[in-house]
């Protein structure tokens, strides 16, 4: 039983992590075709970001509760300076070019982001434990369980919420999804597709950068994290299918459990588990689990 | 203005000569540690912040003895650095060929120094690993060495020092855990570990074997697992950020209260969480380093001259790359004025040396190989808050190293054959 409530809790735990991380990354993609390898160096801007902030928060003896407001503000704060200066900057030349031009020029910034955060930061490590142990522990069927970790789910489900309810119950969510069905026709009718693309990135490299600031206290920010990450978001956005939001959400899950699974059952296989979820996906389903088919245009 | 094109003429023609003749009396070293990525800060900061103090005090002269000559031979060294976490048979081969190099001391990843190890025989240069802590290199790799050495120790006296460690304090062995990262390194130490368990007859229950990735950073799943298999003893060889990560996560929910928690690499959290490492954790420094190091001059210079130029204490890293660069020294005087390569491989093989960790012999793989003793500890804050142990017990070299003519493995699997243990 206890082994039981772990796979549980521990696989909720990495669903809404990988969620968080991911989400961004899939939405990006379906409003604007860029599969967004950058991704991973905003997660780790956000972490780099989530230690420099509490490090002047905490230096001015601020009390700790204060401290999540701090971190919230910093992923939206940076994220939509950085997310609106590559959008503007460099993404808005090459719109309507191929997908894999798309994919070279943010990997490029993906480089270039590493060294930006290496001459920042240096190669040291960060660290900015408080959030975490704030809140302490509680028992859990007999588990201890960060009250941290039970917070990250629900800040995951918030957030995908929010994001749902943007897409589907707001003016420009739904002007953002025309945009996803069809770019020419959405623009012929009016709608300002350059700023669909604009709001869209900023909300992606914020999505990317709360993953970086809500992982940060737990763990020794180190150059090299968004590597690891970016990596672990494309399986879960491959897994739900690239461009949809559910998809992320259940491949996170999907993910998520297969890691908890493994680890809890069957460890020497850890390495493989989330892999191997996306190749039997894949295998069922070439485009994922929440692909949508499209018509071609003629 | 015939003057100025005078002047001008003479040092065109003085110039070349005089740099010419500077980088013939200099003695170059390529030293490649890691400057980027995740293991840039615990191993190739300290380890590159040695290398230059090294390298400026042996240029002043101003090193305590063996070691207070000038330089190597009398010439300047010059120390080139280059990134470890790029390609590791290019860059060898950039140090060897384009900027003839006479020594190459560096390298931490296992994996790299399995890259380099024959290419260091091919290209007939004087190589010191510093790290690299698999036994495979001259096991497996290079079982005729001529050009290449380790002055550090391979990870094996780790994993047989931390089992002999649990047992002679008593510590509860019952039900022991291992949370070790998901390659060579962490699978070779778990490997062994568990092999000393069985060879000193402790009679322990495995009930749980974590390997995560490596640069995982989330450990939640891993510290449920080992909490929910109730572990008395858990085994980790971690390093780097994580380690510290994994401590970060796996403290507050009370696996160091519930468990006894040995970390093989455990020095290296000194500088960075020392506050957040619980007391009475078991940790070791890799070999006779930092606070496991023996009392001497050497050791009382290095650690003062570090702290004095970068502010803290050397980690186990930056002691093992001052002792890299005090056996090549050591090992080219020997060997003579204008010795080669060659020559200084010949005479450092089988040789004994001083550093600050104190006397390291070549004693294995034909005399490329170093042992030296290990020492255990529990962790302890002092009331100042300075990180330390307490409760040390040193392993001498030949109490946790096999001998000369036996793998790590076979060795252990013959119950420790030969060793003698103070």
């Amino acid at each position: 039983m206890l082994k039981f409530t772990a796979i549980m809790l521990d696989g909720m735990n990495y669903a809404a992590w990988l969620f968080l991380v991911a989400v961004g990354l899939t939405l990006i993609y379906g409003v604007m075709r860029i599969l967004n390898i950058a991704h991973g160096a905003f997660y780790a801007i956000g972490a780099y970001i989530c230690a420099s902030a509490l490090g002047a928060y905490y230096g001015a003896g601020l009390p700790q509760a204060g401290a999540f407001l701090a971190m919230g503000m910093a992923a939206v704060v940076v994220g939509f300076v950085v997310g609106l200066a590559i959008e503007r900057g460099v993404l808005r030349f090459l719109t309507g070019k191929d997908e894999v031009l798309m994919v070279l020029v943010t990997y490029a910034m993906f480089l270039i982001l590493e060294d930006a955060v290496k001459l920042i930061w240096g190669v040291n490590s960060y660290f900015v434990y408080e959030p975490y142990a704030y809140f302490g522990f509680v028992e859990i069927g007999g588990l201890p369980y960060q009250v941290y970790d039970l917070l990250m789910v629900v800040l995951a489900v918030v957030l995908g919420f929010a994001l749902w309810f943007w897409l589907e119950r707001t003016r420009m969510g739904r002007m953002t999804t025309a945009v996803v069905a069809d770019r020419e026709i959405s623009a012929a009718m009016g709608i300002n597709v350059t700023r669909i693309f604009s709001t869209t990135f900023v909300i992606g490299t914020i999505f990317a950068m709360i993953g970086g600031v809500i992982t940060a206290p737990k763990i020794a920010i180190t150059p090299g994290i968004g590597v690891e990450v970016i990596i672990l978001a494309f399986a879960v956005v491959v897994i739900g299918g690239l461009g949809s939001i559910p998809g992320a959400a259940i491949g996170a899950i999907f993910a998520g459990y297969a890691r908890a699974l493994s680890v809890h059952l069957a460890p020497e296989f850890d390495l493989f588990a989330i892999y191997a979820v996306m190749a039997a996906v894949l295998a069922v389903r070439p485009h994922g689990l929440f692909a949508k088919t499209s018509g071609r245009k003629i | 203005m015939k003057y100025h094109i005078a002047a001008l003429t003479l040092c065109t023609a003085i110039v070349p000569a005089t740099v010419g003749h500077a980088q013939e009396d200099s003695f170059k070293i390529g030293v490649p540690v890691f400057l980027s990525g995740a293991a840039a800060g615990p191993f190739g900061e300290p380890e590159k912040n040695a290398a230059e103090l090294l390298f400026d005090a042996l240029n002043a002269g101003e090193v305590p003895a063996p070691y207070d000559s000038v330089g190597i031979n009398g010439r300047s060294i010059v120390g080139t650095f280059t990134d470890e976490a790029s390609d590791a048979a290019v860059e060898y081969r950039n140090l060897v060929d384009r900027e003839a190099v006479d020594a190459v001391i560096g390298y931490t990843s296992s994996g790299n120094c399995q890259t380099v190890a024959p290419l260091a025989e091919e290209l007939e240069t004087f190589t010191v690993f510093v790290d690299c802590g698999t036994p495979q290199i001259f096991e497996q790799v290079v079982t005729d060495p001529k050009f290449l050495f380790r002055t550090g120790p391979t990870a094996t006296p780790d994993a047989v020092g931390a089992a002999r460690y649990l047992v002679d304090t008593g510590a509860d062995l019952s039900r022991v855990a291992g949370v070790n990262q998901n390659y060579a390194w962490g699978q070779d130490n778990w490997r062994d570990f568990t092999a000393s368990l069985e060879a000193l007859d402790t009679g322990a229950e495995l009930v749980s074997e974590q390997f995560p990735q490596l640069g995982a950073g989330q450990y939640g799943a891993e510290v449920s697992a080992l909490l929910t298999s109730s572990p008395t003893v858990v085994f980790s060889s971690f390093w780097g950020g994580d380690l510290e990560a994994l401590v970060l996560q796996s403290a507050p929910r009370g696996l160091f209260a519930r468990s006894t928690v040995l970390m093989t690499c455990g020095e290296a959290l000194f500088p960075v969480i020392a506050k957040d490492v619980p007391e009475g954790a078991i940790i070791s420094a890799r070999g006779p380093y930092s606070v496991f190091a023996p009392e001497n001059e050497l050791a009382s210079w290095f650690t003062a001259a570090y702290e004095e130029r970068f502010g803290q204490k050397p980690t186990y890293p930056a002691w093992k790359m001052a002792q890299a660069v005090l056996g090549t020294k050591a090992a080219f005087e020997a060997a003579g004025e204008n010795a080669t390569g060659a020559e200084a491989a010949e005479a450092f093989a089988g040789m004994e040396f001083e550093a600050p960790s104190g006397t390291v012999r070549m004693a294995n793989a034909n005399g490329h190989q170093a042992i030296q003793g290990i020492g255990f500890g529990t962790y302890k804050l002092s009331e100042d808050g300075e990180p330390g142990v307490e409760n040390v017990i040193f392993y001498d070299a030949e109490c946790v190293s096999p001998p000369a003519d036996m793998t790590a493995e076979e060795w252990i699997e013959s119950g420790f054959e030969g060793s003698t243990c103070s």
